[in-house]
């Protein structure tokens, strides 16, 4: 069974060597003594959307967050291979994981707005970056607050408390949040699990537009989400990579059996 | 049934423990507030302690108070906040996180000779302000460390995650986006913990407090009279017991309102801290 695209695949959805974004090559997670990623190998197009599904516990949001090293802030874990993006390794001991998490954003599963105004979250991201030109951040702002589709429904309330806002637009705004510092990368896990159908919706617009500018790496749970948002569809299960694939050809007509079962709703 | 013996039960627990709180209390006023009145506050005592105030006492307490504060605070915090951010969740950690509980406990007497050896002894600081603040600061890191710990630990990891993605480093994101939450409760730990030691005797009894000084201390190298240490001679060394009774209760009734304020004060920190933040 094997998990990388085949090379007439690769033709086909148009995968050059110009348009690799991230890429990802015998990569194994270890926490502890447990693996929790077995020999990953992936390769993501740039402007693309890649859905990551699979039953819970199969690894997807370990997987996310190798990709900023948000797991460098557990004790005793272990990693090997490599995870390359535009060509340089993440893991590389001269690399400042913070310019890591500067290229790439991260929005979380659970909205976590700061306990401050609505300026000053999607300010925040700029300000500890030394940005102090005033003008600047009003307009970086108010760009990244249109940008996530946020801005016609807090213009007016800027400097009220972040978390007054509802749970879809907190999410939208730790969205703003991440695009604030202009990541080329985009890590979403499961960012719409916690809301109601119609704020999902919006999020998943949103993705559409943002696409244009941003790679994005997207774990979900629900399987219409991977489908109608992803361009490619990586399919994870037990640690392991099963399937990665046009999202097209995923939901339609999986190489593995495993990938159909799951799809159609037979386990999970 | 079942449920209303259990309420019960509980029920009677509070109600002794604030039975046992308000008798004390009531005797202690009741005794102590005949006493009081701005000599009583203002004014050296005099005639080997049977008449005048307890004014160098109290001056004696606050500037104790206030070394205690330096030592103790930004030690304290400062431990807590490598113990909790910094120090890799290890056997070491934990046995370092153990020990420091394990201190809060060690009984105030040992820290006074210990403050005797270290401070008066070693670094030559003599009995003095100085010593006896030092030993009381000692005194109260651990219950710092800890109070403040567990403030950090109140603080949820998704503000830390949040701002480390984005790019903060470890210290901008504990200073911006964690500090600042768990400023309030490290606060209240660290006050709660100085009336505390306000009101300790132990620990003062061989690093400074003097019997009787019927002037101000002039520098922090100076012996000093303190409230709790006034209180236990009034009450159990000097010559005329019976007769300074009254003096006892009234510099028991001070400290005890002292330190009501000191936590009061406490109190109204995160109580102020914690609007400022939710606006």
């Amino acid at each position: 069974m094997n998990v990388l695209l085949k090379d007439e695949e690769l033709k086909s959805t148009e995968f050059t060597e110009n348009n690799i974004k991230v890429c990802v090559e015998d990569f194994n997670f270890y926490y502890d003594t447990v693996q929790a990623l077995k020999e990953i190998n992936l390769k993501i197009r740039e402007n693309t959307v890649v859905g990551i599904i699979g039953p819970s516990g199969c690894g997807k949001s370990t997987f996310l967050r190798c990709f900023n090293r948000m797991n460098d802030t557990i004790s005793n874990i272990r990693y090997e291979g490599n995870i390359a993006i535009d060509g340089n390794n993440i893991f590389d001991k001269d690399l400042d994981v913070v310019d890591l998490r500067k290229n790439v954003g991260m929005v979380f599963q659970k909205s976590n707005p700061f306990p401050k105004s609505i300026f000053e979250n999607v300010a925040y991201g700029l300000k500890i970056n030394g940005i102090k030109d005033k003008g600047f951040i009003t307009e970086r702002v108010e760009k990244s607050l249109k940008d996530s589709a946020l801005w016609e429904e807090v213009k007016d309330r800027l400097h009220k408390s972040a978390f007054a806002l509802s749970g879809g637009q907190q999410q939208r705004l730790c969205i703003a949040r991440a695009l604030a510092i202009e990541p080329e990368v985009l890590l979403l896990d499961e960012p719409a699990s916690a809301l109601d159908p119609i704020a999902t919706a919006k999020i998943e617009e949103l993705i559409h537009e943002l696409k244009k500018k941003y790679t994005i790496v997207i774990v979900t749970h629900n399987m219409q989400q991977a489908a109608r948002v992803s361009d490619y569809t990586a399919f994870f299960m037990l640690g392991e990579l099963i399937e990665f694939d046009v999202t097209n050809k995923i939901f339609t007509n999986p190489s593995n059996k495993i990938t159909e079962d799951y799809v159609t709703g037979r386990f999970g | 049934m079942e449920q209303f013996i259990g309420f019960m039960f509980l029920r009677i627990c509070i109600v002794l423990v604030l039975l046992a709180l308000a008798i004390i209390l009531f005797d202690i006023f009741k005794k102590g507030s005949a006493t009081i009145n701005w000599e009583f506050l203002s004014a050296m005592p005099r005639k080997g302690m049977t008449e005048g105030g307890i004014f160098p006492a109290i001056i004696g307490t606050f500037f104790v108070t206030i070394i205690t504060a330096l030592l103790s605070i930004p030690l304290g915090m400062g431990c807590a906040i490598y113990l909790n951010e910094y120090a890799k969740k290890g056997k070491l950690t934990r046995l370092i996180r153990m020990s420091i509980r394990n201190l809060s406990g060690v009984p105030s007497i040992v820290y006074g000779l210990f403050g005797v050896v270290l401070f008066v002894q070693m670094f030559q600081l003599d009995t003095s302000i100085l010593s006896a603040g030092l030993t009381l600061g000692l005194m109260t890191l651990p219950w710092t460390i800890t109070a403040s710990e567990e403030a950090l630990k109140n603080v949820p990891q998704s503000y830390r995650d949040g701002s480390l993605a984005l790019g903060a480093t470890k210290w901008q994101s504990i200073r911006t986006n964690v500090l600042p939450h768990a400023i309030p409760g490290m606060l209240t730990g660290a006050i709660l913990g100085l009336s505390r030691a306000a009101g300790e005797t132990a620990p003062i009894l061989f690093t400074g407090a003097a019997f009787y000084l019927p002037f101000l201390p002039k520098s922090f190298s100076d012996q000093f009279m303190a409230l709790p240490y006034h209180l236990y001679i009034m009450s159990t060394q000097h010559h005329a017991i019976e007769k300074v009774r009254p003096i006892a209760y009234g510099t028991a009734l001070v400290l005890i309102v002292l330190i009501f304020c000191m936590n009061l004060v406490a109190i109204i920190t995160r109580y102020k801290l914690r609007k400022v933040r939710m606006e």
